[in-house]
């Protein structure tokens, strides 16, 4: 299989590296296939750009980093001008309709999606921003499967919020569909 | 699914390789990037009948588990750099009093309180030389989650083998990345358990008079044998002795139970050496990236190996002049200004041809980094 780079950036507090997390969990423990998560980060709890890298693959990988994503995904206008040049070329580009201004074209397909207002039109919450964007992610790419997603969400999510984080990923599932 | 199989930390992976091996108390104080340690300890170890204390600070932490540690416990404590600088007293402590006890040093990347939340691996030496006088430690690490789960548990067992502190020198990368791990079955790593002193009560007992063998039982503090612990030079009752003859054996003793089973502490692994025109050495995550370089090359044909070191300290020089012998160049790979370098120029038969690709700015070092070095050596410009 193609090794697919991926890199999340944002805000720290908005969930990108759950997200990130969630996803290579996903891809590990129910798809039978290898993958690294690292992180970069700030000494802030929230506030500061968050980045966070996965790689899937079927074959060892031994460099964790992600110098050229095939989809880079920015939620926060600080994180698509810093990191948008790196794309790989025909790469993916998501970012998010209220977050972020795209103003220059990159060599690669961009999705501009309204991933945080849908969150909070159809269930009110931006805490579950990321599992949308998850979602969207899925929707637009089908590196793992939804239904490994669902089964990570049911481990790691207490039970109280798991249905509104199933909702969040149907909905990005969804938005991802139509913007493929 | 195999339940043995986890898409964890690789702090988490050295917690559960600790409760593995018997672990059954840890004190420490959190520092990033070190912390997630503390948090699976505290979650984990009440539930299955240990301690865990949170001290005030790294001396009282590293104080607390040298103390569990005498009256039988298998101990552990897990800091970074600064916390690391202030252990060093009761570092040396253990050390002289022969104290079984592992220490996880995850490293951040600068100096003093550098960058907490980015990778070095600068405390190569401090590791080494860090408590003051003559002294040997042992200093392991490793550069994916499997083995940090073997290298974590080899460092208990080292610590009970030779009653010394053994390090577990981890950094940001390793410590943070998630990565898949298999938790091996219990039986399938061999644990070294402690060995107990043997002597009856108010029989006269010699606690650092070791066997023929070399190993030095330990008794429970607090047990059957009353005895005296000290970091003074003592003699082998354990009591303060300033007899030359007695502290000559002492320092004899402490440095030459590991330099003279460097062979046996010693851990490595090697990829492609047989016929590599150029060797890398590295350890720790920054061997991911060399690795990643040798992988490759060797792919298009290239003559390139790797050494990865996992036993830092005893510094395993025979292992590194045999494997570099037929090398034509040799180039260290770490994330520090050439602390292993060093080392591998006093090993190796011709040190002009040793080489440093590095990188101190808190950024992993990445396969383009080490590849500009290789250009320059091989004269191709960058």
């Amino acid at each position: 299989m193609e090794r697919h780079r991926l890199v999340f950036s944002g805000s720290g507090g908005q969930g990108i590296i759950t997200a990130a997390v969630i996803l290579a969990e996903a891809a590990v423990l129910y798809e039978n296939l290898i993958a690294v998560q690292t992180q970069s980060y700030g000494a802030e709890a929230r506030g500061g750009a968050t980045r966070s890298d996965v790689i899937i693959s079927d074959s060892a990988i031994y460099f964790p980093k992600v110098n050229q994503p095939n989809v880079l995904i920015c939620l926060s206008q600080e994180a698509y001008n810093k990191f948008s040049p790196i794309i790989r070329p025909g790469g993916l580009l998501i970012t998010d309709t209220r977050y972020v201004k795209t103003h220059r074209k990159v060599d690669a397909r961009q999705r501009e999606l309204p991933m945080y207002q849908t969150v909070m039109e159809k269930i009110g919450k931006p805490i579950v921003f990321n599992i949308c964007m998850l979602g969207a992610l899925i929707g637009l790419t089908d590196f793992v499967k939804s239904g490994s997603v669902k089964k990570v969400l049911k481990t790691r999510i207490p039970s109280d919020f798991l249905e509104i984080n199933e909702k969040a990923l149907d909905l990005g599932m969804k938005l991802g569909n139509a913007y493929k | 699914m195999n339940e043995n199989l986890k898409f964890i930390q690789g702090n988490e992976v050295c917690v559960e390789a600790a409760l593995y091996t018997g672990l059954d108390f840890f004190a420490g104080y959190p520092i990033t990037p070190s912390t997630e340690i503390m948090e699976h300890m505290a979650k984990r170890l009440p539930k299955i009948g240990g301690k865990f204390l949170q001290m005030e600070d790294e001396i009282a932490s590293l104080c607390a588990i040298i103390g569990a540690s005498l009256t039988g416990h298998k101990v552990m404590t897990a800091t970074s750099g600064p916390g690391f600088s202030l252990m060093q007293e009761a570092l040396g402590y253990a050390i002289v009093a022969e104290i079984p006890c592992v220490i996880v040093n995850v490293q951040r990347g600068g100096s003093s309180t550098g960058i907490p939340t980015h990778v070095g691996q600068g405390d190569v030496m401090q590791a080494r030389w860090g408590t003051h006088g003559d002294h040997a430690i042992i200093v392991m690490t490793a550069s994916n989650h499997q083995d940090v789960f073997a290298i974590t548990v080899d460092a208990f067992n080292l610590a009970e083998t030779y009653r010394t502190p053994v390090i577990l020198l981890f950094d940001e990368v390793v410590g943070h990345m998630r990565e898949r791990i298999f938790i091996p079955k219990k039986g399938e790593i061999p644990l070294v358990e402690r060995l107990r002193a043997s002597v009856k009560r108010g029989v006269d007992f010699h606690p650092y008079l070791p066997r023929e063998d070399g190993r030095l039982p330990i008794s429970d503090f607090g047990g059957v044998n009353r005895h005296n612990v000290t970091g003074l030079a003592h003699d082998m009752w354990g009591f303060p002795s300033d007899n030359p003859q007695v502290v000559h054996g002492l320092i004899r003793h402490l440095v030459d139970k590991i330099q003279n089973n460097t062979h046996k502490i010693a851990k490595y692994k090697e990829y492609y050496l047989q016929d590599a025109r150029t060797i890398l050495i590295s350890y720790g995550s920054a061997a991911r990236s060399a690795l990643h370089v040798v992988e490759n090359r060797r792919s298009r044909g290239e003559k390139l190996g790797l050494l990865e070191l996992q036993t830092l300290w005893p510094f395993p020089y025979y292992l590194v002049q045999e494997k570099c012998a037929d090398a034509k160049y040799v180039v260290v790979v770490e994330m520090n200004m050439g602390q292993i370098l060093q080392a591998v120029k006093v090993s190796v038969d011709r040190p002009e041809r040793v080489f440093l690709a590095n990188r101190i700015d808190g950024v992993f070092i990445t396969p383009t980094d080490i590849r500009n070095i290789l250009r320059l050596i091989e004269g191709k410009g960058v």
